[in-house]
């Protein structure tokens, strides 16, 4: 599903002394199976941006289209178990959200209450525990005597089940140890593969770099810069107005320039790095 | 969520937040004991026109105000439309089985809903302009001669502004879970009663693991900075009382003569 954001203005408590804006008149495309990241320092929106995706929070003014649905100031709170359905979402910190006495029952649990029968939703938990890459054992224990990695594996997993068109990850390898990122972010690209859209916010820009096709900048509440990631990468205002960050690569690549090697653009991951290096001692 | 402005701080300046919290503390429970001593329409509009003051020279808009009479609207309807029906009198306007509506009953259901405006307005007021913690400390000093009677005064504070600083918290944890609920099917509010009970369960229970998680990293927190029995510590925020706190006090003896001699009259 294509996602259109029109003119969107989020303010946090309206028409009231402590009104904060949350997004500020954004407008942007989010493409369809793609993998789109956002970037931004904290509190500069980007979960605020991507609540509107399921309605979770409304825009205070301003349109937001989801496939054929459109969601406005006016939209109504029921019906949107469809909307939910299609958009799934994995929240910055998932692992509140469970509360069934089995991992099975708390993956089931979204399914169910989209409508899937009880036996198809038991089939998907099975699928999805392993997919995160936790053994069917997982199934029968208690999601609270799980360690906080785990936990996040089964919280996704919960997601996943429903299996949504769009997928909206808030974070969601904050806090796993190195190979775990690498596996929970390979899982999210296999999805991408098998024809569904995702959208990650991250802090990680080498998470940026390797997995995203288009990359979304947002700084105080408004989008800064929209594109593919190697060009916003060399994007130079970006970069000394501390906006944004670099990948290792890019930075390595930064410092070997002031020795005597030349990028005319900075590689942004480890492999194009490597084959510019390559290139530069050998070629030429 | 955030829509409950009673009990809730409002940050801001003027003559009414820089008041001692333990003489706004006193002053807020005294006048509300005062109200009851209105009893005709010029010892109510006295009081009405001084909460109106101390409103206006609080520098916060009356929308507050009036927004916090809004979580209470269903009991002061109940009570006023009771006063209302069902005050007994001999010279009855009209007359419907038991209900009966009177100008006595006029009056007294006037007043009433006049007493509950009064009682709001001035702890929104005492709320709006008082940090919470301001408050827990001037519970603590106003309870502090209770230690003679081996009253665990210190401790008690300590748990009061504890569980007065766990509520945004916990409130913003709530809205935490409800979204991961919504996005994951669940739909409050909706279906029957039943129904809604069960969509509280996936709240109810995080929540609660959250709050004891909190807690105990809390604990530990206190007890690797030293937190030890409440005696013989000193005071990080110290509560100063100024001339302008005396002066307030005087304005509420002047109110309690003043009204004593409206309402006699
Ligand atoms: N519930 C809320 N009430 C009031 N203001 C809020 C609320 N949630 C967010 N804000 C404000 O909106 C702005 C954007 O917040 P948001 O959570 O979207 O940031 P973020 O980019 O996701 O940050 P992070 O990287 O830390 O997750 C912040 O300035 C924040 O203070
Ligand atoms: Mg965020």
């Amino acid at each position: 599903m294509e996602i259109i954001f029109k003119n969107v203005t989020h303010s946090y408590e309206a028409n009231s002394p402590l009104e904060g804006i949350g997004l500020n008149d954004v407008s942007l495309a989010i493409h369809d199976k793609k993998f789109t990241a956002i970037v931004g320092k904290t509190g500069s929106g980007k979960s605020t941006l991507v609540r509107h995706i399921n309605a979770l929070i409304k825009p205070t003014s301003g349109t937001i289209k989801v496939g054929d649905r459109e969601i406005t100031p006016e939209t109504n709170n029921k019906n949107l178990k469809s909307l939910r359905k299609n958009v799934g979402m994995v929240f910055q910190f998932p692992e509140s959200q469970l509360f069934e006495d089995t991992v099975e029952k708390d993956i089931m649990f979204g399914p169910m209450n989209f409508g899937m029968s009880e036996s198809d939703a038991k089939e998907s938990a099975k699928k999805m525990i392993k997919l995160v890459g936790l053994g069917e054992e997982y199934l029968d224990k208690s999601p609270f005597d799980l360690s906080g990695g785990q936990m996040r594996r089964v919280a996704i997993a919960g997601v996943l089940a429903s299996n949504p068109e769009t997928i909206i990850l808030d974070e969601p390898t904050a806090g796993l140890d190195p190979v775990g990122r690498k596996e929970i972010m390979d899982l999210f690209k296999n999805l991408q593969k098998q024809g569904r859209t995702i959208i990650l916010i991250t802090h990680n820009m080498d998470d940026v770099a390797n997995y995203a096709e288009e990359m979304v900048v947002i700084h105080d509440a408004k989008v800064m810069a929209v594109g593919k990631p190697k060009d916003i990468f060399n994007d130079k205002e970006l970069l000394t107005n501390d906006i944004l960050t670099l990948p290792r690569s890019a930075v390595f690549a930064q410092k070997l320039s002031k020795r005597d090697f030349s990028f005319p653009q900075l590689p942004i991951t480890i492999s194009e790095l490597t084959a510019e290096i390559k290139q530069q001692v050998h070629g030429d | 969520m955030n829509k409950l402005i009673l009990g809730r701080y409002l940050p801001g300046d003027s003559i009414i937040y820089r008041l001692d919290p333990r003489g706004k503390f006193l002053i807020t429970f005294y006048f509300i004991g005062i109200v009851f001593l209105a009893n005709n329409v010029a010892s109510y509009g006295f009081l009405l026109l001084f909460v109106l003051f101390s409103v206006y020279i609080s520098k916060i808009n009356l929308g507050f105000f009036i927004k916090g009479l809004r979580p209470m609207l269903w009991l002061i309807l109940f009570t006023v439309l009771l006063q209302l029906f069902f005050t007994p009198s001999n010279d009855p306007i009209w007359h419907w089985g038991i209900l009966t509506l009177s100008t006595d009953g006029m009056r007294i259901a006037a007043y009433i809903f006049i007493r509950f405006v009064l009682i709001i307005f001035i702890s929104t007021l005492l709320t709006l302009t008082t940090t919470p913690i301001e408050i827990s400390d001037s519970i603590e000093s106003i309870l502090k001669p209770l230690k003679v009677i081996k009253f665990p005064v210190t401790q008690v504070a300590l748990m009061l502004s504890i569980a007065l600083r766990f509520v945004p918290l916990l409130i913003d944890e709530t809205t935490k879970i409800m979204d991961a609920q919504r996005a994951r099917g669940v739909d409050f509010g909706e279906g029957g009663v039943m129904q809604r009970i069960k969509s509280f369960v996936p709240i109810l229970i995080p929540l609660f693991v959250s709050s004891f998680s909190i807690a105990y990293d809390l604990a530990i927190a206190m007890e690797s900075r030293g937190y030890k029995d409440g005696e013989g510590r000193s005071k990080y925020r110290v509560l100063s009382w100024a001339r302008r706190d005396n002066v307030a006090l005087g304005v509420m003896i002047l109110i309690t003569i003043i009204l004593l001699f409206i309402r006699s009259y």
